[in-house]
């Protein structure tokens, strides 16, 4: 594999709508507070629910943080992943998950839920997310395929060195 | 790998401070942290130790303005730089789009920053990356001091590709922003030539 290994996470506003339409519904059925997608490198995705009082950037950074080592950890013993990660708090839990091999579900609930159901309703919700990143993948290297130009394409210089001014 | 979010138009690249231990790492991003308006910088958040020695990552996000209508966001992080967390040092790694190595300029710590830099093509070549091929520059640290080494010994040693290179005294910030800005720029000089798709979505 070559240096750039620029293998770009893409996300598009189709796709992303049908996320958040699965977001939705799981919150609504999981009876969670907020759910968030984040990316294996711990770029956040998109989150919803009650976002407002929450440091997503940072949740995202420390949630792919925790999936990173405790992956670590399950190869030390010979485990591929542990795919199910639990932390049980006074009020607040939080229920992680990997979906569609790539990317992390994070589901926020508190005593309003309970842990089987949000198990429950994960796992059903998880094949809808599967499919949509993987569609979202055959999307991306097609366009990759067409050779449709970054949009980074005809940055300049300039524009660059604007950034920092 | 970068993540270019049609949807929300952002464009997210994340860059990693690699190097020995007390190098200086961590004392560039608190550097940035302290003098990155507000509005532009998230929570800086450090994974220490008691004695206040990274134990898995610090944690830097940064929004540098728009490019072309996608807001750029930069997420820095730093290793541990002692050589026993070698496990975290990897999975850090993951998903690099670009790094800094930070060098201990003193002479004593030449065999360190030699060891790290090892370590760094190591680990990089554990995950598919080429070091040669990444967007990477190298900073001498704590060039204040008065027992280091030359730059052309330094150089010699730790940089032989000719990559942007700067001198530093992370704790006035001298070559912290040169730095993270040569980076920065050599990432979306890359970004640039790929295409939308940019290999694979998922």
């Amino acid at each position: 594999m070559s240096g750039s290994h620029s293998s770009t996470f893409v996300m598009y506003d189709e796709e992303l709508r049908k996320i958040n339409l699965v977001s939705e519904k799981l919150l609504r059925e999981a009876n969670a507070k907020v759910i968030f997608l984040v990316d294996k490198n711990g770029q956040l995705i998109t989150s919803v629910g009650e976002t407002e009082h929450l440091d997503t950037t940072s949740l995202a950074s420390l949630t792919a943080g925790n999936i990173a080592a405790t992956g670590g950890l399950a190869k030390l013993i010979g485990e591929k992943e542990f795919s199910i990660l639990f932390h049980e708090g006074e009020k607040d839990n939080i229920h992680i998950s990997i979906v569609g091999g790539r990317v992390i579900l994070v589901v926020i609930f508190d005593q309003r839920s309970s842990l089987g159901l949000v198990r429950l309703r994960v796992k059903k919700a998880s094949d809808d997310y599967g499919q949509i990143f993987e569609d979202l993948a055959k999307k991306a290297a097609q366009e990759d395929k067409d050779g449709t130009p970054s949009p980074f394409a005809e940055i300049t210089d300039d524009d660059i060195d604007n950034l920092f001014s | 790998m970068s993540f270019i979010n049609y949807a929300s138009r952002e464009i997210n690249c994340k860059i990693v401070y690699y190097g020995p231990g007390l190098c200086g790492k961590t004392t560039n991003l608190q550097f940035v942290y302290q003098k990155t308006s507000p509005d532009a910088k998230g929570k800086m958040i450090s994974l220490a130790t008691e004695t206040e020695r990274t134990l898995f990552f610090d944690f830097l996000p940064l929004a540098l303005g728009e490019i072309r209508g996608f807001k750029t966001r930069f997420h820095l992080y730093t290793v541990p730089g002692q050589v026993f967390y070698d496990a975290s040092r990897k999975l850090i790694l993951k998903g690099v789009d670009g790094v800094v190595f930070v060098a201990d300029s003193q002479e004593e710590r030449l065999d360190a920053n030699i060891e790290s830099m090892e370590n760094l093509k190591v680990n990089l070549e554990e995950q598919g990356y080429n070091l040669d091929k990444l967007p990477f520059v190298v900073q001498y640290n704590k060039r204040d001091l008065p027992n280091v080494s030359s730059m052309e010994e330094l150089r010699s040693l730790l940089n032989p590709n000719n990559v942007p290179e700067y001198e530093a005294c992370a704790t006035t910030g001298e070559g912290v922003f040169e730095t993270l800005k040569a980076v920065a720029k050599l990432i979306l000089m890359e970004l640039k030539k790929g295409t939308a798709g940019g290999g694979s979505g998922a």
